[in-house]
């Protein structure tokens, strides 16, 4: 049972990707009832995680070295869960958008598939062991997502989609090459195993080629001038996914080489470099954010900056650290901030999308006043606003806190700084398109009518975002199962 | 003398170095592409040549089942590459990034 449990997560949605190309009528069902079934399984497989702790199976019954082996913990689990709970909600979101334009369009076609395929990589990502395995999942996940920035044809999205496809390609091979000389060195590719090996100067080499090409992968500072046009130029439901979940996949990843397979190369001044990268981030995206005009490139700065956070937790955890009292907090706090982002960045952008729809344009100017016209959807966009600045009772809150609190635990009270700092500065970017939505005056007369029930759909991410705040002590508990290196007690939230 | 493996792991770093440095001159996308796949293909090369263990062992067969299968990918990979450039020349009849204009091609 457990074996379905681990590979139907993966194999559901590249079967349903097949079908959804042969039986393109049937698509957009195929894919909302994927993405339901894969919630539900995914569900389940935590309830199993969380009864036996870390489940681990060899496909085929080949055992590595040979085999490709899928494990699912508490951090595999959790992101499978919350991207399942995304995803879910965002193909049904999409159905307007793109059912209604046809099979003979190319966006009304391509659509579904190319949603379905990401799913599967992403799904892959979170529960693969297997450098080679995890790299095809990013390049499954990667062209996907290029494909969908494309979908609309606009000039403008083809080269966004282009500009992506150049820092995707660089990513990706530098992420082969590691793989290549992790397995020159140790003859294996499975992390498991490769973990047990003394690591030499072939492994920090590989490691340092994974972690470039993947911070490539996750738009980490100075590598993100590729993402604010790839995300804002595609249609809504895809950038939702797109920066949403897409770049959590090579979080991931990072999370298990610098964790998992070699926490012991881990350099105090890498760890630093690594925080310090994603404090520049944090300010450095919001700053741009704030000099934005268009409501959809304020969400995709703003996914530069919340990226930065989630590095935060290398110089918090990583290394020496990972045996201290507040590494769990830090841990649990880097997946918490993934999981309120993933929420509160999906509904703002489908929200963003019905705005989008409703006035014509994403200019800021034509928010004014919206707040009358679409309450539920503005009232969304405030819930998750809310929590992407880290005020309290949200998810993003908890996530602050709690890396606060490491902070400080461990004497390195500079990070406190730049979350303070960054709360603020998503207070003002967030301020300007909060503040039109809910004037008083402004026009609403010749907005295009939104049905109520597409408006419930961000309002229902944006309030899980805030449930996850509110119930924080489960998830951290469960985030804690087959945490590598896990001190005996953590910090409690 | 020196092995063939390492001769052929040789050829593959100076492949990777070559398509690298194409890849971050050119400012022409399909110049930037080809480079990607001189670069991919000293990577594949340098993977294949690792796989040597010694005259009585042979070869690892492991890396070369990778290789096809990073082939595969880079296949698709350039496919959708040349068919965003293809449309980017159709609808702006320029062939590189806004911010690579005037650099050499």
């Amino acid at each position: 049972m457990t074996t379905l449990l681990l590979s139907l997560p993966v194999a559901l949605p590249l079967l349903a990707a097949l079908l959804a190309v042969a039986a393109a009528r049937q698509a957009a069902g195929l894919a909302m009832a994927t993405g339901f079934l894969v919630l539900g399984l995914s569900v389940w497989l935590a309830f199993e995680v969380a009864a036996l702790g870390p489940i681990t199976i060899a496909l085929g019954g080949w055992e590595a070295p040979l085999g490709i082996v899928l494990r699912a913990d508490g951090l595999g689990a959790g992101f499978l869960v919350v991207s399942a709970m995304v995803m879910a909600v965002v193909l049904v979101a999409a159905q307007p958008s793109f059912e209604d334009q046809g099979q003979e369009s190319r966006a009304g076609f391509a659509f579904w598939p190319l949603a379905l395929l990401l799913f599967a990589g992403l799904n892959t990502a979170f529960l693969s062991r297997d450098l080679f395995n995890l790299f095809v999942a990013l390049e499954l996940l990667t062209l996907s997502a290029i494909a969908l920035v494309a979908i609309g044809g606009k000039a403008d999205a083809v080269t966004a989609a282009l500009r992506y496809m150049v820092f995707a390609l660089l990513g990706s091979v530098l992420f082969l090459l590691g793989a290549a000389l992790a397995y020159a060195a140790h003859a294996t590719l499975d992390i498991g195993l490769l973990s047990q090996v003394e690591p030499g100067w072939p492994m920090a080499a590989a490691l340092a080629l994974m972690t470039m090409g993947l911070a490539i992968k996750t738009a980490l500072f100075p590598f993100h001038a590729w993402l604010p046009p790839a995300h804002a130029g595609a249609p809504a439901p895809a950038s939702a996914m797109l920066s949403a979940l897409v770049p959590k996949a090579s979080f991931v990843i990072l999370l298990r080489l610098w964790f998992d397979l070699a926490p012991e190369l881990a350099s105090p001044l890498l760890l630093a470099v690594l925080g310090g990268l994603g404090a520049v981030a944090v300010i450095h995206g919001s700053l741009l954010a704030i000099g934005q005009d268009r409501l959809k490139l304020i969400i995709a700065y703003s996914t530069v900056a919340q990226l930065g956070y989630l590095f935060l937790v290398f110089p918090l955890a990583g290394g020496a650290g990972a045996a201290q009292p507040w590494s769990a907090g830090a841990w649990t706090a880097a997946s918490f901030h993934a999981f309120a982002h993933m929420l509160a960045k999906a509904s703002m952008f489908l929200a963003a999308g019905l705005f989008l729809r409703a006035v014509g344009h994403d200019r800021l100017e034509g928010l004014r006043g919206l707040a009358r016209a679409m309450p539920i959807a503005c009232f969304a966009f405030g819930l998750s606003a809310i929590s992407l600045m880290g005020l309290p009772l949200s998810g993003g809150f908890t996530a602050k806190y709690l890396l606060l609190t490491s902070a400080f635990a461990s004497g390195q009270w500079g990070w406190g700084l730049v979350l303070v700092a960054g709360g603020l500065l998503a207070a003002i970017y967030l301020f300007r398109p909060l503040n039109l939505m809910f004037s008083k005056e402004g026009a609403a007369a010749s907005l295009t009518p939104v049905p109520r029930w597409e408006q419930v759909l961000p309002l229902l991410l944006a309030l899980a975002a805030v449930l996850l705040g509110l119930f924080s002590a489960g998830p951290f508990a469960f985030l804690q199962i087959g945490r590598p290196g896990a001190a005996a007690e953590g910090l409690l939230p | 003398m020196i092995p063939s493996a390492t001769l052929f792991g040789l050829a593959g770093a100076a492949l990777v170095g070559i398509g690298l440095y194409g890849f971050l001159a050119h400012a022409h996308l399909l110049r930037r592409l080809l480079s990607f796949n001189v670069l991919g293909s000293g990577v594949f090369l340098m993977f294949g040549a690792a796989a040597w263990r010694s005259p009585i062992l042979g070869a690892d067969a492991v890396p070369h089942a990778l290789i096809i299968t990073g082939i595969v990918v880079k296949l698709a990979g350039s496919a959708l590459a040349i068919a965003l450039l293809v449309q980017l020349a159709r609808a702006t009849r320029r062939a590189a990034l806004p911010e690579d204009e005037g650099r050499p091609p």
